[in-house]
């Protein structure tokens, strides 16, 4: 996974819940590019559209609060959304976009900042984030290394599997 | 330290931990259902290990899609059906157990002091036994299956300190949805929240798990609380061995980021109104709300109690004619003794429908959906946008007493305006 990622950003409000990320009636879905063409629909009908080129979603507080459906963070990613900067998450949703290699990250006043349209430039690296439109730039909490880790071997499952096969 | 942090201490086989900690802890057991399990097996097959770590340790339950709605959930379905045979794991198939949360601590597979997590948010409910649980995702079951360890971020832990006697028909519901309008649904987000004081020292398991099942909604990582003569009489019987439980209490000098008191004296039964779960009113400021449908059950409020105050109130009335009421006990266990008690009766001859245990419309993915336009009050755990069908539709939250009141009503009543 690359570490420094460039998009327009959409945003969301506050309280952004894994039910309108991906509704339940969606669950039974198993292909990821379905689950894809679902994401956030219940907000946003034409949301698809907007990010099928690739976008950077910015969330106020909360954000992904709810269900634990891996399948939120998952029909996001498969949408074409390449990282989502919110002022917080709920903590099922946040170990979940890590465990598939969805990039998150916490960062206050973020949606005072941001518009939809602005393009977002991140390094993961550093947790930097830069608004390129109205030359802001923010400073988002650093991802501990071991995090920074499964998200560089994609996920959870792929920083397993080589772990596993170390010992 | 306090009741989480021993319990965390222990999985990690230190003497103390400290909130904002990372550690890496042992789990004692795992959770998994129809609707996030299939991910975690598929996730499971990928890492390239043959067995879990222990089939002892895993329970697969079918509730969610149950029974099989359409031939995609009953696909899902073989899948884990499949994988619990495959594992040997303890596994509760369509008509065998019921609703999650409720068959684990029936079946025994939850005891004080144990570390549990479960693909499923509201696995938190078990803190009610003063375990430590917690909800996960598929892809971290599936790494808990092969390796038996997660980590956790060591939790600062909010105390809830609850006093005072509840009036007639308010209930441990009405309290939670209090404290989440009160604490706001990112209130105790990352948080530990221990439920402490007289109020829940008397109230029932069943109150318990309300409590803890709906501390998610306010952002938690878990409830707790501390386990003591209630919890030992409930576990009697349906669990192995009973642990020590003076190491299950939180100290007196324990640390807490804060304590929030709340008296249950005055309160009146409550509604939490689209479409968030802390748009909290009292009943009395709700005005004329008319429903299309009345929905008891879930792993929030489906157990016998709940049964029998709506059955109480229900008894010898008539759903209003134009409303639809379900009825779903949590679990096999709960359908059966309801039946014996003729609860089941009460409601069917009132007009309601009685449905197998299983998860029905609250998460809106089988029965009961809602149509554009319409009303449901439910005692169950969200009233997102869309949760129990149409985005269009309207959920409001309130305890059992009260959804049946307002099934009678055919609009959101208080019970204590039911006349006998």
């Amino acid at each position: 996974m690359e570490s420094k990622i460039k998009a327009n950003a959409i945003v969301f409000g506050n309280n952004i819940d894994s039910d309108v990320i991906l509704p339940g009636k969606y669950l039974v879905l198993v292909d990821p590019y379905e689950l894809g063409k679902h994401a956030l629909e219940s907000l946003d009908t034409d949301f698809v559209n907007k990010a099928k080129d690739g976008v950077v979603l910015i969330g106020g507080k909360n954000f992904g609060c709810g269900s634990s459906r891996e399948q939120a963070p998952l029909a996001l990613k498969y949408a074409g959304v390449k990282c989502v900067i919110a002022e917080s998450f709920a903590r099922i949703f946040y170990r979940n976009s890590i465990n598939i290699g969805l990039p998150v990250i916490e960062c206050k006043n973020i949606s005072s900042v941001v518009k939809t349209g602005d393009t977002i430039t991140i390094d993961l690296e550093t947790g930097k984030i830069q608004n390129q439109t109205n030359k802001q730039t923010l400073q988002g909490t650093m991802l501990p290394s071991f995090i920074m880790e499964i998200l560089s071997d994609g996920g959870l499952i792929e920083n397993l599997h080589k772990r596993m096969n170390k010992k | 330290m306090n009741i989480t942090e021993k319990i965390l201490a222990k999985a990690v086989g230190k003497k103390a931990v400290h909130p904002d900690e990372i550690v890496d802890a042992n789990v004692d057991m795992v959770m998994t259902h129809d609707l996030t399990g299939p991910l975690a097996v598929e996730a499971f097959n990928k890492i390239g290990v043959q067995k879990v770590w222990d089939n002892n340790k895993i329970v697969v339950i079918l509730d969610h899609q149950v029974p099989a709605e359409s031939i995609k959930a009953a696909e899902l379905h073989k899948t884990m059906r499949r994988f619990a045979k495959d594992q040997t794991l303890t596994f509760y198939d369509v008509g065998r157990g019921g609703v999650c949360h409720q068959v684990m601590p029936e079946k025994g597979h939850v005891i004080p002091g144990a570390v549990i997590v479960g693909s499923d948010s509201h696995t938190c409910t078990y803190g009610a036994f003063g375990s430590f649980a917690t909800g996960i995702g598929s892809t971290e079951a599936a790494a808990v299956m092969a390796t038996g360890k997660i980590w956790f971020k060591v939790p600062p832990t909010i105390k809830l300190d609850i006093k005072g006697k509840f009036k007639k028909h308010v209930y441990p519901k009405d309290l939670i949805l209090n404290i989440i309008g009160t604490l706001g649904v990112d209130g105790a987000i990352y948080r530990a929240t221990e439920f402490s004081g007289p109020t829940i020292k008397a109230m029932s398991i069943a109150g318990r798990m309300t409590l803890c099942n709906m501390a998610v909604e306010m952002g938690a990582k878990n409830g707790i609380i501390a386990p003591d003569e209630t919890t030992t009489e409930f576990l009697a019987g349906r669990v192995k061995k009973m642990p020590n439980l003076n190491q299950l209490q939180s100290d007196p000098d324990a640390q807490y980021e804060r304590i929030v008191d709340f008296d249950v004296s005055k309160l009146e039964p409550q509604i939490a109104c689209p479409s968030s779960v802390d748009n909290v009113k009292p009943i009395s400021e709700i005005g004329n709300i008319p429903i299309d449908q009345a929905f008891i059950g879930s792993c929030t409020n489906g157990r016998l109690e709940d049964l029998q105050m709506a059955a109480k109130v229900m008894k010898g009335k008539k759903v209003k004619a134009g409303v639809r009421a379900l009825i779903i006990p949590a679990s096999q266990e709960v359908w059966s003794q309801a039946n014996q008690e003729g609860l089941l009766q009460i409601f069917t001859d009132a007009g309601a429908i009685v449905c197998g245990s299983a998860c029905g419309p609250c998460l809106g993915g089988h029965i009961g959906l809602l149509a554009a336009g319409e009303t449901c009050v439910a005692s169950s755990n969200r009233n997102f946008i869309g949760r129990m069908g149409s985005t269009q539709a309207n959920v409001y939250l309130a305890s059992p007493a009260t959804v049946a009141a307002s099934a009678i009503a055919g609009r959101i009543i208080s019970p204590l305006e039911v006349k006998a």
